[in-house]
């Protein structure tokens, strides 16, 4: 059995909508990955602090309260601060196209609204880790312009 | 970029979170090895790991955030290992236990990391305990592990525990269960949460009259609540001071060598391989354990 990939799947911001964030968890579970849930309403500062001591490979940032184009963008500043910038990030939740382009720049390499399936996310996650294994930057601190496209 | 386990290690006992993090990780993927562990310096005098255990929703991760929010703010190095089980089935896990421990993510003196069974039967795996001896020798100097739910029968956190803390709860079957022999007699405090429900006291009667009968001395039981705070006090004080029982120590190695028994059998190299066979029906169980307990004689 191969090992298998750790992703924290967070709720940052005052955003009390978690029926998204638990149905990606469990969907990730179910294709053979360890999740680490961090519950509702935490901090930029508390997602990193988790990402850190987990040893996380992976964030999925869910978010439908509106506040992605500035909570997001902190999240990824704050995990190359911390020098988790090989992180890969991803988002979910309602986020109106307009905003992709920005978060795309800031660092987040997939967006996934509603109305996606399981597959495509493990889909992203297969490529997303193909890459990192020829070392190309996908984290949300490298250099790769490479983003989630649908294939 | 390319640091070796070894250093790896080497930083995060040198007190770098990431590089401990890290550390803990390489270990449960087997890429630091027992020996590299055990060389490690320990401190001197170590405040036992305490096991926390018990049913499902009992309320392990609900007191323990109690237990760390006492332990941080008087100045301890707190680090807690949480267990979840892994799915037999697909191999992925959900690692729900933070989420319900506010102190885990903000104070700097509070390392948490939550881990999965893996193939490992039992409620917590044996990798924990070199994952604790990397957070002892880093300075993490108060250890807490969190059991899967558990109970009865399922005495594994005595394999990486030195001291058992048994959570029950109202509600939970009849005075007889008490009675019942297995993890209840390895304990060191037991501990009736949700004593703000009716019954609270009821379920530690019934444990209190099942532990009178023995002859040998028994754990004490105290009632707490961590929704009201009630009983934490007196939780706390008396984990301070929980003394190591010399009754339990032959089944407590008992546990041990069968904990390393069950690791070895799942590393076979042949493990995975034989399973397919015998899922196939190819071969029978006996069969497949005869292949793995071979003893090789070249």
């Amino acid at each position: 059995m191969s090992t298998p990939l750790r992703i924290v799947i967070a709720k940052p911001g005052l955003d009390g909508h978690d029926r998204g964030a638990k149905v990606v968890a469990r969907a990730l579970r179910d294709a053979g990955h360890e999740v680490i849930y961090t519950g509702l309403r935490r901090t930029p500062e508390q997602i990193v602090r988790i990402v850190l001591d987990e040893d996380a490979g992976f964030l999925g940032l869910s978010s439908l309260s509106g506040a992605h184009a500035h909570l997001f963008p902190r999240t990824c500043e704050l995990l190359v601060e911390a020098g988790l910038g090989n992180v890969v990030v991803f988002g979910g939740g309602i986020i109106p196209a307009p905003d992709h382009h920005e978060l795309y720049s800031a660092g987040v390499r997939a967006i996934f609204g509603p109305g996606t399936t399981s597959s495509e996310i493990s889909g992203f996650l297969e490529q997303a880790n193909h890459r990192l294994g020829q070392d190309e930057l996908v984290g949300c601190g490298g250099d790769s312009d490479w983003h989630w496209t649908g294939e | 970029m390319n640091i070796s386990p070894a250093e790896t290690l080497a930083a995060a006992v040198r007190g770098e979170r990431l590089a401990l993090a890290r550390s803990l990780t390489l270990y449960e993927n087997g890429e630091l090895g027992v020996e590299e562990i055990s060389a490690l310096a320990q401190p001197a005098s170590e405040f036992p790991v305490i096991g926390i255990t018990g049913a499902p929703g009992v309320g392990k991760s609900c007191l323990i955030d109690h237990i760390v929010q006492a332990w941080s703010s008087s100045g301890h190095h707190v680090a807690v290992i949480a267990v979840d089980p892994t799915s037999p089935i697909t191999g992925g896990a959900l690692l729900g236990d933070r989420l319900r421990m506010s102190t885990a993510d903000s104070a700097d003196n509070v390392y948490f990391r939550s881990i999965a069974t893996r193939r490992h039967g039992g409620s917590v795996p044996t990798v924990v305990k070199g994952m604790l001896a990397i957070l002892r020798a880093a300075g993490w100097n108060r250890c807490i592990v969190e059991t899967v739910g558990a109970g009865q029968g399922e005495i594994r956190v005595a394999a990486v525990a030195e001291r058992i803390v048994l959570l029950e709860a109202p509600g939970r079957g009849d005075g007889v269960q008490a009675e019942k022999a297995g993890l209840v007699e390895l304990a060191d405090l037991i501990v009736v949460n949700k004593a703000d429900l009716d019954g609270a006291e009821k379920t530690a009667d019934e444990i209190r009259q099942a532990l009178e009968v023995a002859t040998i001395p028994t754990p004490a039981i105290i009632l707490t609540s961590a929704i009201t705070g009630e009983g934490i006090d007196e939780m706390l004080d008396s984990i301070e001071s929980l003394e190591f029982n010399p009754r339990t120590a032959s089944a407590r190695t008992r546990e041990c060598l069968r904990a390393m028994w069950d690791e070895k059998l799942l590393a076979h190299p042949d493990f995975d391989d034989l399973l397919v066979e015998v899922v196939a029906g190819n071969l029978s169980v006996e069969a497949a354990l005869d292949k793995l307990t071979e003893i090789d004689e070249g």
